[in-house]
């Protein structure tokens, strides 16, 4: 296993990516041009089980789902921190462990804030 | 690095590639197969013998199927939202380490290539980036869709997946603790002997994993964004042809790399008890390069065995365990799993710098205790109803 990397190691990252686009490209378009085509005024409406479409699907939907998309930012920032303590651990020995553990601490009673809150209570 | 090392690179990646599709269509056959057996049916029997041609048979009827694209959606974002899905996934597999390493002798010298499309320093970070990217393809799909029941499943989806990534994040930092390495190559190595297998030091870490990986890949128990009973279809209600097909193919290259995954960071990925036994007689026996090679390729067929495994093992549970309700699902991610997480990095980390490694044991076994003894804990009025 070589030690040091160089950013030409990182190429067959594109490989893999043009083999992946051009393999989705081909089938789109080969999908596209095969299959039969016929236009409805009721077939293009959007599916509701069969009863006449109600309004616009694009309406207000409930603030939790926001607040979860808050709190992942929040939170996977804090993972994100843990990735370089983690893999250098056992260099930095008991210090680090205990700064960990105060940020972990701080971390832990903003999410006990949270859910005495109620944010991530669903009815 | 020079042309001929990026060609071999190729032709690795390649081959990579198109094993990882041929086990995504057989997967889908092998699905329906299980959830037969597991139902007492006979399953697919038609196309070709066993109707093992079923996979072929279906990929062939989606292409001919019309593709249709509702006249309220927004068409480019329709089209890209499967596009991402498929590419996130196929994007995924490339750093998984399938063996050891293929040993070529060239003017006398000795070169090892190592048997992964792309072996880089960082593959944790890398599954894990391309990983969240996923939940795009779902939320562009079913926003674009314009209809109520993809939208709300695009959303049950986003909310879940970025909810369990966080106990999925926090559950691999107790591996990297030991190993001190992103590379997947150097987790796998660390776990040479059997018992340094993580399963082993990390038993909680790998179960919060497990649980993470059914939820990221939207599997039952945790396919809420596609449940029939609720929603339709979920995020895929408007799509048809090899649109939907994209999305149902997606989820099962997922499952394969997950497994994988799973295999390698948990399970000694192509190691296997006596390989070094395995491997010296083979090299005393048939010579330096040809004995390694076939060690290598040993150890490939155990890594596979091991994500089919694995494969299956998520199939067992689809036809097992019914589905969760949305708050259940809510309330396991956010207020069990994640701060079991927590605690399980910091009971590990406390043990490392004793240098115990079987120190989550302890969480283990408090966690069965209570367990156990919750229905006498509880207060009577509340006790769980007692079975007859």
């Amino acid at each position: 296993m070589n030690t040091s990397y160089l950013p030409s190691d990182y190429l067959p990252v594109l490989i893999q990516l043009l083999l992946a686009l051009g393999f989705i490209v081909t089938t789109m378009i080969v999908t596209h041009s095969v299959g039969p085509k016929r236009k409805s005024q009721k077939k293009d409406d959007p599916f509701e089980c069969g009863i006449p479409v109600q309004g616009d699907a694009r309406t207000p939907i409930s603030i939790k789902y926001f607040l979860i998309a808050i709190l992942f930012v929040l939170f996977d920032v804090e993972v994100i921190f843990l990735y370089p303590w983690a893999v250098n651990f056992k260099g930095l020995g008991l210090t680090g462990f205990i700064e960990m553990i105060l940020f972990m601490g701080l971390l832990l009673a903003g999410f006990y804030y949270v859910i005495r809150k109620g944010v991530l209570k669903w009815e | 690095m020079d042309l001929t090392v990026l060609l071999v690179k190729g032709l690795i990646i390649l081959v990579i590639f198109g094993i990882t599709l041929l086990i995504a269509t057989y997967s889908t056959y092998a699905e329906r197969k299980v959830a037969a057996f597991l139902q007492d049916r006979l399953g697919p029997n038609r196309a070709g013998p066993f109707g093992l041609l079923q996979p072929i048979a279906d990929a062939g009827k989606m292409f001919f199927k019309e593709d249709f694209i509702p006249a309220q959606a927004s068409k480019w974002l329709f089209i890209l939202g499967p596009c991402l899905a498929m590419l996130t996934a196929l994007m995924s597999s490339a750093v998984i380490p399938f063996g050891d390493s293929i040993r070529l002798a060239w003017d006398g010298t000795n070169y090892d290539i190592p048997m992964q499309a792309i072996e880089i320093n960082i593959g944790v970070l890398y599954i894990f980036g391309v990983v969240s990217l996923g939940v795009y393809g779902i939320m562009v799909g079913g926003w674009a869709s314009n209809n109520k029941f993809s939208l709300l499943g695009a959303i049950r989806a986003a909310s879940q997946n970025i909810s369990y990534e966080i106990a999925l994040g926090l559950s691999l930092i107790a591996i990297l603790m030991m190993t001190g390495s992103l590379s997947l190559r150097a987790i796998v190595n660390e776990q040479a002997t059997f018992f340094e297998w993580n399963v082993f030091t990390q038993p909680l870490g790998f179960i919060i994993f497990l649980t993470c990986a059914f939820a990221e890949c939207n599997r039952t128990p945790f396919d809420l964004p596609e449940c029939e009973t609720e929603l339709v279809g979920g995020y895929h209600t408007e799509y048809s042809s090899m649109k939907l097909g994209f999305y149902l193919f997606a989820e099962y290259i997922n499952m394969f790399v997950s497994s994988a995954f799973i295999s390698s960071l948990y399970f000694g990925g192509y190691h296997y008890p006596f390989m070094n036994a395995v491997h010296d007689g083979l090299t005393g026996s048939l010579g330096e390069i040809a004995g390694h090679n076939i060690a290598t390729a040993i150890g490939t067929v155990v890594f596979f065995a091991k994500i089919f495994f694995f494969i299956f093992f998520f199939m067992w549970v689809r036809w097992t365990i019914p589905r969760f309700r949305y708050d259940q699902l809510m309330n396991l991610g956010w207020k069990s799993l994640i701060p079991l997480s927590i605690l399980n990095v910091v009971v590990t980390g406390a043990g490392l710098l004793y240098d115990i490694k079987y120190t989550t044991w302890l969480i283990v076994v408090v966690m069965v205790v209570l367990a156990l003894t919750s229905n006498a804990r509880a207060p009577k009025s509340q006790a769980a109803p007692q079975r007859a």
